[in-house]
């Protein structure tokens, strides 16, 4: 009978929402459970890298989530880390062949990020925790949910970074150069990677002081 | 689950995986070369002031490139390709399809090799250019430099990569980077060849008379800069005989 009723559960009911929105604050793949802390320093020097490294760790853990959810009653325990690894690996190769043959351009950007993504915690971190143990359907959202998680976090970075790194945002002046000539100068510190720990302690403090629950108790 | 349960499944996943990427690899392939060989083409003419996009790069380059030229070790030309009749004027190489990668591998073996680089004829200008291709901090850098008719002073450069760090090193194929090589020159006030090299910490820190061969280095990017330097002076280097033939 129960089993019944959650077949009938809608495709947005609350409890699928809460798959996307936990993933922003309260589970923050980042903030809170301080997975992809690798790339969010590698790619974060400037804005647009960083959105497009969240646009594809977004659109690859979900779909990952999704074929790991499908195999999952098959998936013998003892090697399941490594066919994790592979069904991540295969996804990533051939959205960039994909790529590579009907938008180069695009693939010339993202050709760094290949191997940053087969690598990123998060990924085997949410196929572990959730795709392992739940139907296609919410392990979609679910990685949706963390990949944009992931990505507004990524996106500050860069934001900070570049604007006060370099003057530029997605690569446009943005701080005047009567500024310079007046004796404004970047920081140098905020593209290098330690800045980035900086500013996602940052948002962790304030995330950390505006909700009570988060911290940890002694 | 048995063990030979764990081995089936482990097999049949890894057969499954291989065929569905080497058939999509081997299925995108020609389209692929298509794209590399249009970025080519493209690379060559932005090192020329041009912006040709991916549609028109074809039909840009048979215009403004009237030769293509494959020279040996000795700086003479032994292969001269006529773009806009598509005829071999001399030989039948053309220095569009020779890799220059392999090539500098055979000079650095010390083996017999040959040189690629283009004639650009514009209405305003009138440029030889000349593809170099070194190593960066993860992988390959590569670009073309284009020199103007006195071949000492630059007149465009671009450069790419492909396994730079975003921010970093990779801002070496930003425009604001390869502007900064146009005017310098490869040659000081005696003739002898100096490259052009990415100073750390600004070109401002050579001395007065030295800054025309020194460029920016990116910031954060200092061992994919110092590559680039290596590989011009090196790329060039294998040039001059050419060049001041």
């Amino acid at each position: 009978m129960k089993s019944q009723q959650k077949e009938k559960e809608s495709l947005f009911s609350p409890r699928y929402r809460k798959l996307i929105s936990n993933p922003l604050s309260l589970e923050n793949p980042i903030t809170v459970q301080v997975l992809g802390i690798c790339s969010a320093l590698a790619v974060t020097t400037k804005l647009k890298p960083a959105f497009v490294m969240a646009l594809s760790v977004t659109v690859v853990v979900a779909l990952a989530n999704v074929v790991i959810s499908l195999l999952r009653n098959g998936i013998p325990s003892r090697i399941r880390i490594i066919v994790q690894l592979t069904v991540v690996a295969a996804l990533v190769i051939l959205v960039d062949q994909v790529l590579k043959a009907f938008v180069y351009d695009v693939s010339k950007q993202l050709s760094v990020f290949v191997g940053l993504i087969i690598t990123n915690c998060i990924l085997m971190g949410r196929l572990e925790a959730f795709a392992m143990a739940n139907k296609p359907w919410p392990a979609f959202l679910d990685g949706i949910g963390n990949g944009l998680g992931y990505s507004w976090i990524l996106i500050a970075l860069g934001f900070f970074r570049e604007l006060f790194g370099n003057g530029t945002l997605w690569g446009y002046r943005i701080i005047p150069q009567s500024f310079y000539e007046a004796g404004y100068f970047n920081n140098g510190l905020l593209i290098l990677p330690p800045a980035a720990l900086i500013l996602v302690g940052t948002i962790i403090w304030i995330q950390r002081s505006r909700n009570k629950n988060l911290i940890e108790e002694y | 689950m048995s063990n030979s349960y764990i081995f089936r499944y482990a097999a049949i996943l890894v057969v499954l995986v291989a065929v569905i990427l080497s058939s999509a690899a081997m299925i995108l392939k020609p389209l692929q070369d298509k794209n590399i060989a249009i970025a080519k083409m493209r690379g060559i003419l932005e090192a020329c002031n041009l912006h040709p996009t991916a549609d028109d790069a074809v039909q840009m380059y048979e215009q403004f490139i009237s030769r293509e030229v494959v020279i040996n070790p000795q700086g003479e030309e032994i292969s001269i390709y006529d773009v806009k009749s598509k005829e071999f004027v001399l030989g039948t190489t053309r220095a569009f399809e020779v890799d220059l990668k392999t090539q500098l591998k055979h000079k650095s073996a010390g083996e017999d090799y040959i040189l690629p680089l283009y004639d650009f004829v514009s209405q305003n200008d009138t440029l030889l250019v000349i593809p170099v291709h070194g190593r960066g901090l993860w992988g390959p850098i590569y670009g073309n430099i284009a020199l103007k008719t006195d071949r000492n002073t630059i007149g465009g450069a671009r450069f790419f990569h492909d396994k730079e760090t975003p921010g970093l090193g990779a801002e070496i194929d930003q425009y604001w980077f390869s502007d900064q090589f146009k005017g310098k020159q490869i040659f000081d006030g005696s003739g002898k060849f100096v490259s052009v090299r990415p100073i750390k910490g600004g070109a401002g820190k050579l001395p007065e008379s030295q800054r025309i061969h020194g460029v920016d280095a990116v910031s954060g990017g200092t061992i994919t800069s110092n590559g680039l330097g290596t590989t011009i002076d090196h790329v060039l280097g294998s040039y001059v005989v050419y060049l001041t033939k």
